[in-house]
């Protein structure tokens, strides 16, 4: 049953609640293997999707088709995928050597077959010491690792995760987030990942869906969607966090209040509001004026290490964020400088 | 699956939007059942209420309920005794269960001795007072051997029942108390102590204001409880005189005069006046704060 | 008014507002909080001890109270050893202490109140409320504690108002129609008028603590391929033993020592304890009073038992019904 597939198509899902719709017409093609993240902040409809993709929400509108054949009637148990929740769900009074079998236990799965197979997963998540202790006596990042054996002993054809990393702290996130890439490679999973981490998703995924109010923003590779972010939002998302309100003077070059730059334009503007966007990693200090330079008092200073984040006021009152290796002072007068290919207009 | 395909799963959606589906199934026999010997019986009760046993206008029982001060008055009897029994459970509640917040060796055994008088039951409640406090009991002996020159005739009295509602009620009240105490994050009081507040003015500013909408709950539920006072009513109180209750009043109508109209009346009457009482506290406790007490999560 | 106990607590809380089956006897498992969101560091976390911080010397206002609970407690055990000293006596009047002490009257109640057929009556009038009120109740719990749908308020409300209302305004019209339909005096009258209150109360006392079994749990063993059957039979029931322990507990305790209901329904083959108890005292005079004071001793002694047991399940404050906010 769960042999892999070679394509899944999510064809115009939607989903509503009442009157609010979490998910706008979804429409995606998974490819068997492949790691597709969703990524969105809260609210934006991608563990509507994930829900969706499971059989827990039934659709409003459209079709889940899984090499042609319907998969979105089917009750969530006969769909034969996998899913690793965020706060874990692991079953509090089943032992975790328990927890693993459940799903097996569930496909009548012949008794030795079954010790094997959960052997095999709890070796692979490194777990075999903890199998007789029960999910409370685990810590955060062991049972995680409990979830995420219970969703692949099954080898299922799909293994769905939302957001399994949110509830670690950051040095155990950055060790569960390699793991999790590595047994999607070494099992060839084909892997479904909510979160709203954007490092996250880039990190892990080759593909990145980008949802906003339960409609698409981009589709695309980590590279694609990092450096060609599609639209204002997306950018915001990405890391750009100087979004600056600035007025069209010609095609390539905008003014706003005190300065004006020269960028890309990507939304084919000619006049009117437009927003700059760049991020704090791409200003730099400049000794001289020039193209591209602008002047701003700096008010906050926070040390990162080898950098310092800074926050500096410009003219017209906007808040200017810069990541610089330059030592600042608050109630420094600086000039800055962004290169013109890293600012990108966008319509407001 | 052709035409009619996406129609099924569409009208099932919409069901389950508005939370109709077949986990709802699970109510019909804990439904069917509070209709039929909840809802029926009361609203039978509630019709027959409207036939007086003697014909007439169909408000004759109500009339003569409120006209008869024999009747009318137990009214006023029951509240005499409901109110000040459950302010009493209340009010001594609150510095015991103050005392007992926060954990220590022993709570729990203190906790447990607190709420023995449970097992009592209204029963041996009133046999036990009957004894202890007769002019021969230990309660007056113990009272003369200190100097009083007579006994104190406290059975049957409505001081008696007083004390009966008190013995099964504060219990409960204690307990309930307790546990919306413990509901109140304590960091909430050091914190007012780091800003100088004494225990007094933390009590009074902090733990009360948090407290009070419990204490609401707490005082509706001791009321019900003493306001259906019954058997001790009759064993050590004046059944037909001060402790002549609402309770005693329906009994008797209907199953000692076996007019059932009538003890149906009453038994309307009785939970008006207990609905009212409530809704009159429930009225105060919703003018006061009621978010969260600072549970953490 | 709506259920309460949501409210999960993290570790430094006392267990007054824990739910029932929260003891600590079984470490490894915990029903209420579930594995969620705890982080290794949150549960080495010690407590802030609260116990320092309200350390201070005993004042005025503490003795008065202190004093005023021994006071009641001191009342209390008079008032029970009365009894209880009464139910040994051979006479016993304007003494401070009985003539004798004998158990004759113990044997003599056992006989002449038919002792044992009242027991056994109260016994099986108990288990098929018990029984009965968690079939009806769980799944309505399940029901009210999982799905929002038009209508809830309304139903909450029904079966609120039979733990609300005093037995006794709701107890003459449902024995009224017992009669009616020849049900009443017999057990199963008996049973019927005990399982009004006992019903809602399962409910009120379930609802919270299917609340606190994270749906995600049930959606995970779906995902595991778990059908409806296996999710109710492999997951729910076993994370809702201890509550079902807890209200079946709570409703035994409730119906031994529920006297209204069953006073106005019973006949004379199905009485229970408390309403024998009742008959027998307000008869007094035609028996000895020793005699029907073993039997209140006898009652009490079953309801301490009873009582014990319960606190051993569950948390004191469940005794009393879950309503908060």
């Amino acid at each position: 049953m769960n042999t892999a597939f070679a394509e899944l198509h999510i064809d115009h899902v939607s989903r509503a609640f009442g009157e609010h719709i979490a998910l706008r017409e979804l429409d995606l093609t998974i490819k068997g293997g492949e790691f597709v993240a969703l990524l969105g902040p809260s609210g934006c409809g991608k563990s509507t999707a994930l829900n969706c993709l499971a059989g827990l929400l039934p659709l409003t509108g459209g079709q889940i088709l899984m090499d042609g054949k319907r998969v979105d009637t089917l009750p969530p148990e006969k769909r034969g995928f996998g899913m690793v929740f965020q706060n874990y769900a692991l079953f509090p009074h089943m032992s975790v050597r328990r927890n693993v079998a459940f799903g097996l236990s569930m496909r009548k799965v012949a008794r030795t077959e079954r010790e094997r197979r959960v052997d095999e997963a709890l070796r692979l998540v490194q777990l075999t010491d903890h199998a007789a202790k029960f999910p409370a006596q685990l810590s955060g990042g062991q049972q995680q690792r409990v979830a995420i054996a219970r969703a692949i002993v099954l080898e299922p054809r799909l293994v769905l995760m939302d957001e399994p990393l949110s509830n670690l702290d950051a040095a155990l996130r950055l060790e569960m987030r390699s793991e999790i890439r590595r047994l999607h490679q070494t099992l060839g999973l084909t892997t479904v990942y909510v979160t709203h981490d954007q490092e996250e998703a880039l990190a892990l995924a080759d593909r990145l869906v980008v949802l906003r109010d339960g409609l698409v923003q981009q589709i695309g590779s980590p590279e694609e969607v990092y450096a060609h972010p599609a639209n204002r939002y997306v950018a915001g998302f990405m890391g750009y966090r100087n979004l600056l309100p600035v007025a069209m003077s010609t095609s390539d070059t905008v003014t706003g209040e005190g300065f004006t730059l020269s960028g890309v334009n990507r939304d084919g503007l000619t006049e009117g509001a437009a927003v700059a966007a760049f991020r704090p990693t791409d200003v730099t200090v400049a000794d001289t004026e020039g193209e591209n330079t602008v002047r701003a008092a700096v008010e906050i200073v926070e040390y990162h290490g080898r950098e310092q984040a800074v926050e500096a006021r410009l003219p017209g009152g906007e808040a200017l964020h810069v990541r610089t290796e330059s030592r600042l002072a608050p109630g420094d007068e600086v000039l800055f400088h962004v290169p013109r290919e890293r600012v990108l207009v966008f319509a407001p | 699956m052709t035409v009619t395909a996406p129609e099924r799963p569409s009208l099932k959606h919409r069901l389950a939007e508005r939370g109709v589906d077949r986990t709802l199934l699970l109510l019909v026999p804990g439904v069917l059942f509070v209709v039929l010997l909840f809802a029926y019986p009361v609203l039978y009760g509630l019709q027959l209420s409207f036939q007086p046993a003697e014909g007439g206008s169909p408000f004759a029982n109500y009339s003569t309920f409120f006209s008869d001060p024999y009747l009318a008055d137990t009214i006023w009897t029951t509240l005499r005794l409901a109110i000040p029994a459950a302010l009493i459970n209340v009010l001594a509640s609150i510095p015991i269960a103050y005392r007992l917040r926060g954990r220590f060796r022993g709570k729990r055994f203190l906790t447990t001795i607190l709420v023995v008088p449970i097992t009592l039951g209204t029963v041996l409640t009133a046999e036990g007072l009957k004894q202890y406090l007769s002019p021969v009991g230990w309660f007056n002996r113990i009272l003369m051997a200190l100097g009083m020159d007579e006994p104190m005739r406290l059975v049957p009295s409505w001081t008696a029942v007083l004390f009966s509602l008190i013995i099964t009620g504060f219990p409960f009240a204690f307990l309930l108390t307790l546990s919306y105490l413990s509901g109140i994050d304590p960091t909430l009081e050091q914190a007012a102590a780091t800003l100088g507040a004494d225990w007094r003015r933390r009590f009074r500013y902090i733990t009360l204001p948090l407290l009070a909408p419990g204490l609401a709950i707490t005082f509706c539920l001791t009321f019900v409880l003493a306001f259906s006072v019954f058997p001790s009513a009759y064993l050590v109180g004046l059944p037909q005189g001060e402790t002549r209750v609402m309770s005693i009043a329906a009994y008797e109508a209907a199953f000692r005069d076996g007019d059932y109209p009538m003890g149906s009346t009453i038994a309307v009457i009785m939970a008006v006046v207990m609905l009212v009482v409530i809704a009159l506290v429930l009225a105060w406790r919703s003018r006061l704060y009621r978010g969260a007490t600072g549970g953490k999560g | 008014m709506r259920l309460g106990g949501r409210r999960r607590k993290s570790s430094g809380v006392s267990t007054a507002q824990l739910p029932a089956g929260r003891t600590a006897e079984r470490p490894e498992y915990d029903p209420v909080r579930g594995p969620s969101g705890r982080t290794p560091s949150e549960n080495l976390d010690p407590p802030i001890p609260a116990k320092d911080f309200r350390r201070r010397p005993l004042t005025v206002g503490g003795w008065l109270v202190w004093g005023a609970v021994a006071f009641f407690l001191v009342n209390l055990v008079g008032l029970v050893a009365s009894v209880v000293v009464n139910s040994f006596a051979v006479t016993w009047f304007d003494t401070w202490w009985p003539s004798g002490l004998t158990a004759q009257y113990y044997s003599m109640a056992w006989q002449e109140m038919a002792l044992l057929d009242v027991l056994v009556v109260t016994l099986q009038v108990s288990a098929a409320v018990v029984v009965l009120s968690v079939l009806i109740g769980v799944p309505t719990a399940y029901a009210l504690a999982r799905r929002t749908f038009f209508g809830k308020r309304l139903i909450t409300v029904l079966f609120l108002l039979p733990i609300l209302l005093p037995p006794m305004t709701y107890g003459i019209p449902l024995a009224t129609v017992l009669y009616k339909f020849d049900l009443a005096g017999s057990m199963t009258g008996v049973i019927i008028a005990n399982l009004v209150p006992s019903v809602p109360f399962v409910v009120l006392t379930m609802t919270p603590f299917i609340e606190q079994i994270d749906p995600k749990i049930e959606a995970a063993a779906r995902m595991c391929g778990a059908n409806t059957a296996a999710v109710f039979g492999r997951v729910l029931a076993p994370l809702l033993v201890p509550g079902i322990l807890a209200a079946s507990i709570l409703v035994l305790v409730r119906t031994v020592g529920m006297f209204e209901l069953t006073f106005l329904t019973a006949g004379p083959g199905s009485q229970t304890l408390v309403v024998s108890l009742y008959e027998a005292m307000f008869s007094a005079g035609i028996r000895a009073q020793q005699a029907v004071d073993a039997m209140a001793v006898i009652y009490t002694g079953s309801m301490l038992v009873l009582l014990v047991i319960a606190l051993r399940f569950v948390n004191p404050t469940q005794l009393v019904t879950r309503l908060k906010e």
